[in-house]
C-alpha cells in the first residue's frame, strides 16, 4: 500500500497536497486544443478509433432484454466495415442477457454497479450488486464512488469502499465513477482521481450520465493529467473514460486532440481511452458513411438504440 | 453645423435556424442592380452552411409538423401581416432588380393565399374510404418532411414566396437557396418570417450559387423532397434528380414552358409535398 494512505490524516494531507488546478487555464487549454481541425485520412482515423473506443450504452428504466440484445448486435456489427465497439455497458440485471451474446466475440461487457447512479446504498449491498455482476458474466464493472463521504472529507472511507469492491471484482476491471459533476471544483477532480488510483482502479471515470453537467474537456483534462502524472510515479497506467453529454463526432475529435496532447499517444488506445455513450456511436457511423459515400448521411439510415 | 453621418450599412447574411449566421466558408459575393450598380455584398454559401440548414430544417420538423394546421394558418398570415409592414423596403429592393413593385403586392397576396390553405388541406387530400369490412378506412395527408427548394431567379421575392409557402403551410420544413443573381429580398424576407412567430428552422434561407449547393442537398440523406422549380440549366435539373433518386426523395421538376407566378397557383404544389398515411380501424 502506498504510503500515502496509512491514515486518514496522512491520505488527507496527501491529496491537499496536490498543486491547484488552474480553471480559467484548464478551460482556455481545451478550448484552444478544440480548434484543431482533423480532415480526411487523419478525420477516417480518429472516427474508427473512437468507434473502438465506445462503451456503447443503456442505462434506462425503460430497459428491456429485447433492447440490450438488439443494442448488443449493433456493438458487433455496427456497420459496413466499421470496427466493432470496444464494450457494451449495462445495467446489473441485464448481464445475463447481454452475456449470451456478447460471450467470446472479444466486446468486453461493462456493467454499472454499486447502486448506480447515486451510490447511497450500505456498503454490503453495493458489494453484492459487484459480485451478482460478476458472477452473470460481466468483465469490466463501473462503479461509483460515494460523493457524501469523499464531500464530507472522509477520505479514508471512500478508499476501503474503493478497494473492497476492487477485491469483488476478482479479473473483472474497475471503472470508478467520480460524478464530476458533483465535485463542485477542479481540484476536487484531481483530488479523486489520485485518490481513485491509489485505490486501485483501472480506469477512472467522470460521469454516470445521469448528472448534468456530465464530461467536459476541461475535467477530462484533469483526469488525464493525473493519470500521466501516476503512471510517472507509480509505473502504473490507468485508463480515463469520459461518460454523458459526448454526442457527435466533432465531440469525440476534441477529446481525442485532449488524449494525445495530454497523456500521449499511448493513451489513444480502447485499453486506455474510452468513451461512454449511446447516440454517439451513431454520429460517428453516419460520418464514417460521409467520408465513404461522399454525401451527408440521415438518421433515418441508423438504428435508433 | 454641418456633421457628415457614417452610413449604417446592412451586412446581408443568410438565415439558418432562426438565426443569421455568416457563411461558414466567409465568402461573400457581390450583389448588383440590373444597371451594374453595386448593391451589396452577400453570403456565397458552402455546402456546410447547407449542412447546417438540413440539421436545423430536421430540428425544427416535428414541433412545426406537429402544431395544429390552424396555429400554422395564424402563423403564415401574421407573415403576411409583417410582409405589408416592410412593403416600401421590398418594392425598393425588387425596383433594384428590374422587377415590378407589384410584385411585392401579389407576393403578401400569394402569402395570405396559402395562409388559408392550412386547416383546409386535410378536408381535400383526405378522405373517408369505402371498404369491404368492418372498418373505418381513413387517408390523411402528412408533410413529406425536410423540403430543399432552388427558388426561381425571377421574380425573386414573388418567385421565392410561390415556392417556399406551399412547402410550409402543410408542415414541412424548407432550405431554400435564394436567386443567385437577386438574393436581396430573399434576406429581407428572412428578417420577416424571424418577426413573425414562425419557429426558428422552419424556413432556413441559403445566398449563393445553386449549382454549388444544391448538389450537396440532392444527396443529401436527410432531406426528404428536392423542389427544381429555380433550376434553368437541363443538364443540372437532370443531375439533381439522378442524385435525389439515390435517396428516393420526392422531386419537382422545373417546367417545360416558363411559369407566369403572377397567376393564381392552383392545389399543385401543397400536394406535391404530402405523404398520404390511410388507417384501418376496426369499427364497433
Amino acid at each position: 500500500m502506498p504510503e500515502q494512505v496509512h491514515t486518514e490524516s496522512s491520505l488527507r494531507r496527501f491529496l491537499h497536497g496536490l498543486p491547484g488546478v488552474d480553471t480559467v487555464g484548464a478551460a482556455q487549454r481545451t478550448a484552444m486544443l478544440g480548434t484543431r481541425s482533423i480532415k480526411t485520412t487523419a478525420k477516417a482515423y480518429a472516427i474508427d478509433l473512437a468507434i473502438r473506443m465506445t462503451d456503447l450504452t443503456t442505462l434506462e428504466g425503460a430497459d428491456t432484454p429485447g433492447k440490450v440484445r438488439a443494442l448488443c448486435q449493433k456493438a458487433l456489427h455496427p456497420g459496413a466495415g466499421a470496427p466493432r465497439v470496444a464494450a457494451v455497458c449495462v445495467y446489473p440485471s441485464m448481464v445475463a442477457t447481454a452475456h449470451e451474446v456478447l460471450r467470446g466475440s472479444g466486446v468486453e461487457l461493462a456493467s454499472v454497479a454499486t447502486a448506480f447512479p447515486s451510490g447511497q446504498a450500505p456498503l454490503a449491498v453495493r458489494l453484492a450488486d459487484t459480485a451478482a455482476a460478476v458472477a452473470d458474466g460481466a468483465t469490466e464493472i463501473d462503479m461509483v464512488i460515494n460523493r457524501g463521504a469523499f464531500l464530507a472529507g472522509r477520505y479514508l472511507e471512500v478508499f476501503e469502499e474503493i478497494q473492497a469492491v476492487k477485491k469483488t471484482c476478482g479479473p473483472a476491471h474497475l471503472k470508478v465513477i467520480m460524478e464530476t459533476g458533483e465535485l463542485a471544483t477542479l481540484d476536487n477532480v484531481r483530488r479523486a482521481s489520485w485518490l481513485c488510483m491509489l485505490a486501485g482502479a483501472d480506469f477512472i471515470k467522470t460521469s454516470t450520465g445521469k448528472v448534468t453537467p456530465a464530461a467536459t474537456l476541461p475535467v477530462t483534462l484533469v483526469m488525464l493529467e493525473a493519470v500521466r502524472d501516476f503512471a510517472a510515479a507509480h509505473g502504473r497506467t490507468i485508463g480515463v473514460k469520459p461518460a454523458g453529454g459526448i454526442r457527435t463526432t466533432k465531440d469525440a475529435m476534441k477529446y481525442l486532440v485532449l488524449v494525445n496532447e495530454t497523456a500521449g499517444p499511448d493513451w489513444l488506445d480502447p485499453a486506455r481511452f474510452r468513451f461512454g455513450a449511446s447516440t454517439l456511436l451513431n454520429d460517428l457511423l453516419m460520418q464514417r458513411t460521409k467520408l465513404s459515400t461522399g454525401h451527408y448521411g440521415g438518421p433515418d439510415y441508423f438504428s435508433l438504440d | 453645423m454641418h456633421e457628415v453621418r457614417v452610413a449604417v450599412r446592412k451586412t446581408y447574411k443568410l438565415y439558418i435556424g432562426g438565426a443569421f449566421p455568416r457563411s461558414e466558408s466567409g465568402r461573400t459575393y457581390q450583389v448588383t442592380s440590373t444597371d451594374g450598380a453595386f448593391l451589396a455584398n452577400a453570403a456565397l454559401g458552402s455546402r456546410k452552411d447547407a449542412r447546417d440548414a438540413v440539421i436545423a430544417a430536421r430540428k425544427a420538423f416535428p414541433g412545426w409538423s406537429g402544431a395544429t394546421a390552424y396555429n400554422r394558418g395564424q402563423i403564415l398570415y401574421r407573415v403576411a401581416e409583417m410582409l405589408e409592414a416592410r412593403r416600401a423596403q421590398f418594392e425598393a429592393e425588387v425596383a433594384a432588380a428590374g422587377e415590378s413593385p407589384d410584385t411585392v403586392t401579389e407576393s403578401i397576396d400569394r402569402w395570405v393565399w396559402y395562409a388559408g390553405w392550412a386547416d383546409k388541406i386535410a378536408q381535400v387530400c383526405g378522405a373517408a374510404n369505402p371498404v369491404a369490412g368492418p372498418y373505418f378506412n381513413l387517408s390523411v395527408p402528412e408533410p413529406t418532411g425536410v423540403v430543399a427548394v432552388i427558388a426561381p431567379s425571377t421574380p425573386s421575392l414573388l418567385g421565392l414566396v410561390s415556392v417556399v409557402a406551399p412547402a410550409i403551410v402543410a408542415g414541412n420544413t424548407v432550405v431554400v437557396i435564394a436567386s443567385e443573381r437577386h438574393p436581396l429580398p430573399a434576406i429581407t424576407l428572412a428578417e420577416v418570417l424571424a418577426t413573425s412567430d414562425l419557429p426558428g428552422g422552419v424556413v432556413n434561407v441559403l445566398t449563393g450559387r445553386p449549382a454549388e449547393i444544391a448538389p450537396w442537398l440532392a444527396t443529401h440523406a436527410d432531406v426528404n423532397a428536392l423542389d427544381l422549380s429555380g433550376v434553368v440549366d437541363p443538364q443540372l435539373a437532370t443531375d439533381l434528380e439522378r442524385d435525389a433518386a439515390g435517396t428516393l426523395k420526392r422531386v419537382i421538376r422545373p417546367a417545360a414552358t416558363p411559369v407566369d407566378w403572377a397567376a393564381e397557383p392552383g392545389f399543385d404544389r401543397i400536394r406535391a409535398l404530402l405523404e398520404t398515411k390511410t388507417v384501418w380501424h376496426p369499427r364497433g
